[in-house]
């Protein structure tokens, strides 16, 4: 296979997850947004919103204030904002126009149907209503797009590579998100796991479509540490950091079976993984709950450059 | 050729069929104008879904450019096709060979055949060509040759296509959707297939590629990319042949060697067809600005290991000047008088020609020889006394730029046009395959339909439209089908 088939495959994904990250990012925001102050914090939701969305400098470049109308404009589809929502479905598209021919009709359609919508849409005069309708519509087309890619993608390399990139991208998207929480979120003066959190961490959960499963898993109340004890470590929960890297892993070693090499992409998702499955959510927070997950960010990039340069030029 | 008649190749709208169109004639006309409609709106959604394809491969708004079909089918006779493909034939391996001798010993301006100069001027003449021996001494592998009808027996070449030919994929789109469309005429006529067309073209560049390859030697379609107006079927032959489609950018030469970027390393390529024209090919050989191509890829082309399909230099075969010369180049290399005729051509460098051009220019059509798309032309019955004589005076001024050529009356086939069904001028273009084993001519080719009452032009840009082509056994239909008729129609 074509490398560069293969890096337009796994692109393509990777830019997907990504649309659909940043339309959950703005949800929680959303949600954040319409609670009393009382019970949101006193921090801006529309500020960690750009830091989740890493877009900061950007961000600010353009505009002076955090606020619902400049961060939805710029996160959705700011001029100068190269991972904007329609960037992504933009960039999407032409990967996968590139590669026609390695993908199904199913899975074409749906990100051309989804460009052609986008060219349509007038953001600028989006009410909030229409902002809900939107973030559900880049939500469906990612799940319709990956479930599409699950039902009619032969199993060879071509899926396997469309696998890699949504799953380093969403391991990457729930570890941020997690982290742009504890740290940027909460007040200093705040504990962790003070009361008025309690919305904040719901939103979160419900951001990942996770608040029901959670409820299932853990029988109590919400609890900080038990929601990323959900998100990092629970095997059972399609999100999580554990679940990601065990179907990387996964991913990895068909590649390296089909292609009769190992190499450093398998190595280094290895390690990821065990150390994951070796963790526990205590010594994860005495050891320190951002340090590990800035940590696991740096990793999953480097696996993300391993996996480049193994296979993808 | 000069009569004022129109060849129907059906009989005409009305009258009677000619044989071979017979069951088609009789299935159009007793179809209720409701089942016409019907057949045409399901080629049409047909088509369209295609046609998302063509948007998606060749056009950035998405602005669908399918190219009009019409589902009366062209049809020729399986005689009629016998000697058409004989003549082809002959005519490319005489084209492959006038162009080893060009880039070779010359002998055929030795002769005094053909003028050196007319080649040596040749825009498209690659001196790096001489010190390159293509394997099999062939240089179009793929070629298209443009044939016009004007009566029963009348077929003439009316160009060559040396280069990069397209046009295939609407070839076996359309008959995919007749195939759809009128099983029942299937299921009673013996037509040729033409699906095959794929696999011939694997074996034909297999065939050809360098000593030094392995026995199972690496095919790839090199295109310029998602832009390029014909990508579509860049993408359509690499997939139905199974191989990869590369861009310039996927492939790098390393000692001579071309290796394409894989996810497994570097891959060694043995045959490269092509569609990317010559001067963007290499930029260290010809244009240095070209980012579509491969840096070192002649050098590896001369050193042996790798075939490029078709060769490089093979334009200069077949360009207007070189065309008027095909009677004698056939006759040269072949020995044999050409089985298929040229439209007569003066050539204005021969002062006895320049003699008649200039006192019959009001019956001619005179063109530029390096013109095209129409520029630099006059069509003398069409134009004014004044624009007779000042293209009259250019001629006069520089004899050697222009040739001339009757005007033909094309034969026509029906089509389903806003009238109703109406004549409408139609040429044919086959594809003819050269590999080192054989040449490989799958029956029929496309058939482009001038759509425009009265116009000669089937140029897609043009208004121009297809219609699937055709070979079908003379004779009687198969009986053993006969019942089929009653529940199809």
């Amino acid at each position: 296979m074509l490398a560069r088939t293969a890096d337009n495959l796994y692109w393509l994904s990777r830019y997907v997850e990504r649309a659909e990250s940043l339309a959950r990012i703005l949800d929680v925001a959303l949600r954040l947004a319409t609670l009393p102050s009382a019970y949101a914090g006193t921090s801006n939701e529309w500020e960690s919103a750009i830091d989740i969305a890493v877009c900061r400098d950007d961000f600010f470049r353009h505009y002076d204030v955090a606020n619902q109308a400049n961060v939805t404009q710029f996160i959705i589809a700011g001029p100068d904002n190269p991972s904007s929502i329609r960037a992504c479905i933009e960039v999407a598209r032409q990967n996968a126009r590139a590669v026609r021919t390695a993908i199904t009709t199913e899975m074409w359609e749906i990100l051309n149907d989804a460009w052609n919508e986008m060219q349509r849409l007038r953001f600028q005069s989006f009410t909030s209503k229409d902002l809900t309708k939107f973030l559900a519509f880049v939500r469906e087309v990612s799940l319709r797009f990956d479930g599409a890619a699950y039902r009619t993608m032969l199993r060879t390399d071509h899926y396997w590579f469309q696998r890699l990139g949504m799953l380093l991208e969403r391991a990457d998207n729930t570890a941020r998100l997690l982290d742009v929480k504890y740290h940027v979120v909460l007040p200093e003066t705040e504990p962790v796991g003070g009361g008025l959190d309690y919305f904040q961490w719901s939103a979160l959960l419900r951001a990942v479509s996770a608040l029901n499963s959670f409820h299932l898993i853990y029988r109590g109340g919400i609890k900080p540490w038990l929601v990323a004890d959900f998100l990092i470590l629970k095997p059972e929960q399609p999100r999580s950091l554990i679940s990601s890297y065990e179907t990387l892993n996964r991913v990895l070693d068909l590649l390296a079976e089909r292609y009769g090499r190992q190499g450093p992409s398998q190595r280094l998702a290895r390690q990821t993984y065990s150390q994951l499955q070796n963790l526990d959510i205590d010594t994860l927070f005495q050891t320190g709950l951002h340090e590990f997950l800035e940590q696991f960010i740096a990793d999953n990039n480097r696996l993300g450059l391993a996996i480049n340069d193994q296979y993808l030029q | 050729m000069a009569s004022e008649s129109v060849f129907d190749e059906m009989g005409g709208v009305e009258g009677d069929p000619r044989q071979i169109y017979a069951e088609v004639a009789q299935w159009f006309r007793q179809a209720s104008p409701d089942l016409i409609a019907n057949r045409k709106a399901e080629a049409e959604a047909f088509f369209r879904r295609i046609g998302i394809t063509f948007a998606v491969y060749g056009d950035e708004q998405g602005a669908e450019r399918i190219i009009p079909f019409d589902i009366l089918p062209r049809i020729l006779s399986n005689g009629e096709w016998i000697r058409l493909s004989e003549g082809l034939e002959q005519r490319v391996r005489a084209l492959n060979a006038f162009i080893g001798d060009v880039y070779g010993a010359r002998e055929i301006v030795r002769a005094g055949i053909v003028p050196e100069d007319l080649i040596l001027s040749n825009p498209a003449f690659r001196p790096e060509m001489t010190r390159i021996k293509p394997t099999a001494g062939i240089y179009s592998h793929i070629a298209g040759v443009d044939l016009v009808r004007t009566g029963p027996d009348e077929f003439y070449v009316l160009e060559d296509n040396a280069r990069t030919p397209s046009g295939v994929s609407y070839m076996m789109e359309n008959r995919e959707a007749m195939l759809r469309l009128f099983p029942e005429l299937f299921g009673k006529l013996r037509i040729k297939p033409v699906d095959q067309y794929p696999d011939e073209l694997l074996a034909t560049l297999r065939s050809v590629a360098p000593s030094s390859a392995s026995r199972e030697p690496t095919v790839v379609v090199m295109t310029p990319g998602p832009f390029n107006s014909a990508y579509y079927e860049h993408s359509f032959l690499a997939d139905r042949m199974g191989v990869e489609l590369v861009e310039g950018r996927d492939l790098f030469v390393r000692s001579n060697v071309v290796y394409m970027r894989t996810t497994e390393g570097p891959q060694r390529v043995d045959v490269i067809y092509r569609r990317v024209d010559d001067e963007f090919l290499d930029p260290l050989a010809f244009r240095p600005d070209s980012t579509l191509g491969v840096p070192g890829l002649m050098s590896a082309y001369k050193a042996g290991n790798v075939t490029i399909s078709n060769a490089v230099g093979t334009g200069v075969a077949d360009d207007k000047a070189v065309y008027s010369y095909m009677p004698e180049i056939v006759k040269f290399y072949t020995g044999k008088d050409a089985i298929l005729s040229n439209v007569p051509t003066w050539r204005c460098r021969e002062p006895e020609a320049l003699a008649h051009v200039l006192a019959h220019i009001g019956e001619l059509v005179v063109k530029e020889v390096n013109g095209s798309g129409g520029y630099g032309m006059l069509v003398g019955p069409h134009a004014t006394k004044a624009q007779r004589e000042s293209f009259a005076a250019k001629v006069r001024n520089n004899p050697s730029n222009y040739i001339a050529q009757p005007t033909l009356a094309l034969s026509t086939v029906p089509c389903y046009v806003e009238e109703g069904l109406a004549p409408r001028h139609v040429d044919l273009r086959p594809f003819v395959l050269s590999g080192a084993d054989k040449v490989r001519i799958v029956p029929g080719g496309l058939t482009r339909v001038a759509l425009k009452k009265g116009s000669l032009v089937v140029n897609s840009s043009q208004g121009g439209g297809t219609k699937d082509t055709w070979v079908i056994e003379d004779g009687a239909p198969r009986a053993s089908q006969s019942q089929s008729q009653k529940a199809g129609a």
